[in-house]
């Protein structure tokens, strides 16, 4: 099974950027990537085909930063299969990327503090 | 809304203001932190509009692009960009996840100097900064050139529409202004004076050619040749041409005052202007080449400046040009004036 977060991408963009700075931008994700869960579930419903490929490439986006290699294919998924693809499975890929994305913020929660 | 100013630059002695544009705050952040670690000052904006509003407020020295962004995004900021003469120089590098390589080969013919796949690798971001900054220079340094060694309309004309030898037909007027006596002037004082008597002339006369529009192509000894209506339209280039006339010989009499008081010799200019069409463009060869413009009424303004010595006038106009003038100018008819070179008569007024 996938590993959440991908430790050696993890630990290059610790030292690459800083630990600290590391940390600030973990947070920064956790507080925008929620926001940006929920825009994609408002496009979804509004059939907002636009903003649902733009939240869905910016999710992918942050989560390759951090490694989170499962959540960014998932949000590739819906950024290249749109609306269509989450209608499709009724919603399922939607509660998948949900809960995958809980695992992220955990495990980067975790991350931060080790 | 562009973010405040933030990061340190007096890191390195090479440090560039540049441009983030990104609409995810995660990605701005950490390209600002990648930047900043190499030495240089950031700004950023978080969509299009407020990028190329940044853009027009302040010179950046590099931009670094994302595509996908609400209310204007990356594909629509290269367009404007290209298409703005003050902002087209400025090196913009993609940053982005896009899908498809097509998506790449479009901000490249959008005018892209370079494409980083997110999330971005420092390294390469590095390397792509540096060389993209390096060629910014160089063509900065291009700029200053044709801006030193070239005309500014000339400037204005290559970096609109760049070079190409070859020219086309304008109607244009042409003025010829030439020292009265120069060669017995310069042999009478050492030639450094001579030399800062020509500079003193050449400032004189250039002042009054530009302050009214006009253009000086040429310049050979104590005489110049200098175009009013191309490669810049005039409304009126007869008229432009004899006020220049004019001021020329107001500067040359104020000259001459302070000449007399330092017991130096005075000068006298004469000037011929003609008007009518021409073909005006690049002339030489593609290594080193000049605006200028040919014709008849080119060779006719020549004429009309050497007639001056027999006709003991300093500015001897055609025809043509005397028909531009605005009534608060008004010319004497000297008649039609067998002129060298020239097989028929031709009409000419004095000033």
């Amino acid at each position: 099974m996938q590993t959440t977060i991908d430790q050696a991408t993890f630990d290059e963009l610790k030292e690459t950027a800083g630990a600290d700075f590391a940390v600030e931008l973990v947070d920064t994700f956790l507080t925008e990537a929620p926001v940006m869960i929920a825009e994609l579930h408002r496009a979804f419903a509004a059939g907002d085909a636009e903003t649902f490929r733009r939240m869905a490439h910016s999710l992918k986006s942050n989560g390759n930063t951090f490694g989170a290699c499962a959540f960014a294919a998932m949000a590739r998924g819906l950024e290249l299969g749109g609306l269509a693809s989450v209608r499709a499975e009724d919603g399922a890929p939607l509660d998948a990327l949900d809960a995958e994305y809980a695992r992220v913020a955990h495990a980067l929660t975790e991350l931060k503090g080790g | 809304m562009v973010d405040a100013y933030a990061g340190d630059g007096s890191r390195t002695g090479a440090a560039a203001r540049l441009l983030i544009v990104d609409d995810n705050k995660v990605n701005r952040l950490l390209l600002t932190r990648s930047l900043e670690l190499l030495g240089h000052r950031v700004a950023t904006a978080q969509n299009g509009r407020a990028a190329v509003d940044a853009m027009r407020h302040e010179p950046f020295d590099l931009v670094l692009l994302d595509i996908e962004m609400p209310e204007m995004d990356g594909f629509q900021v290269l367009e404007q960009v290209r298409g703005d003469l003050a902002l087209r120089d400025v090196p913009v590098v993609v940053t982005s996840s896009l899908e498809g390589l097509d998506n790449v080969v479009r901000c490249i013919e959008l005018g892209a100097e370079d494409y980083l796949t997110k999330p971005v690798n420092p390294v390469l971001l590095k390397a792509r900064i540096g060389a993209s900054l390096e060629k910014k220079r160089l063509r900065d340094q291009q700029k200053e050139f044709v801006r030193r060694f070239a005309a500014p309309e000339v400037a204005r004309d290559l970096q609109e529409s760049g070079f190409a030898l070859g020219g086309k037909r304008v109607h244009a007027s042409v003025l010829f202004a030439d020292i009265r006596g120069f060669t017995p002037l310069a042999e009478s004082q050492a030639p450094e004076e001579t030399i800062e008597l020509l500079n003193t002339y050449y400032t004189l006369m250039f002042d009054a050619v530009a302050g009214h529009g006009g253009l000086v192509s040429h310049m050979a000894g104590d005489g110049l040749m200098a175009i009013f209506g191309a490669p810049v339209g005039l409304s009126n280039p007869g008229d432009a041409a004899v006020r220049s006339a004019l001021e020329m010989i107001e500067m040359i009499e104020l000259f001459d005052v302070e000449q007399r008081s330092a017991g130096k010799p005075e000068i006298r200019i004469g000037i011929g202007i003609a008007s009518g069409e021409m073909v005006a463009g690049y002339t030489g060869t593609n290594a080193r080449a000049t605006y200028t413009c040919i014709g008849d009424v080119v060779n006719l303004a020549s004429r009309l400046e050497q007639h001056t010595k027999e006709a003991r006038r300093a500015i001897l106009i055609d025809a043509a040009t005397r028909e531009t003038l605005l009534s608060s100018l008004s010319p004497e008819s000297l008649g039609a004036v067998a002129l060298r070179g020239k097989t028929q008569p031709v009409e000419v007024f004095a000033l």
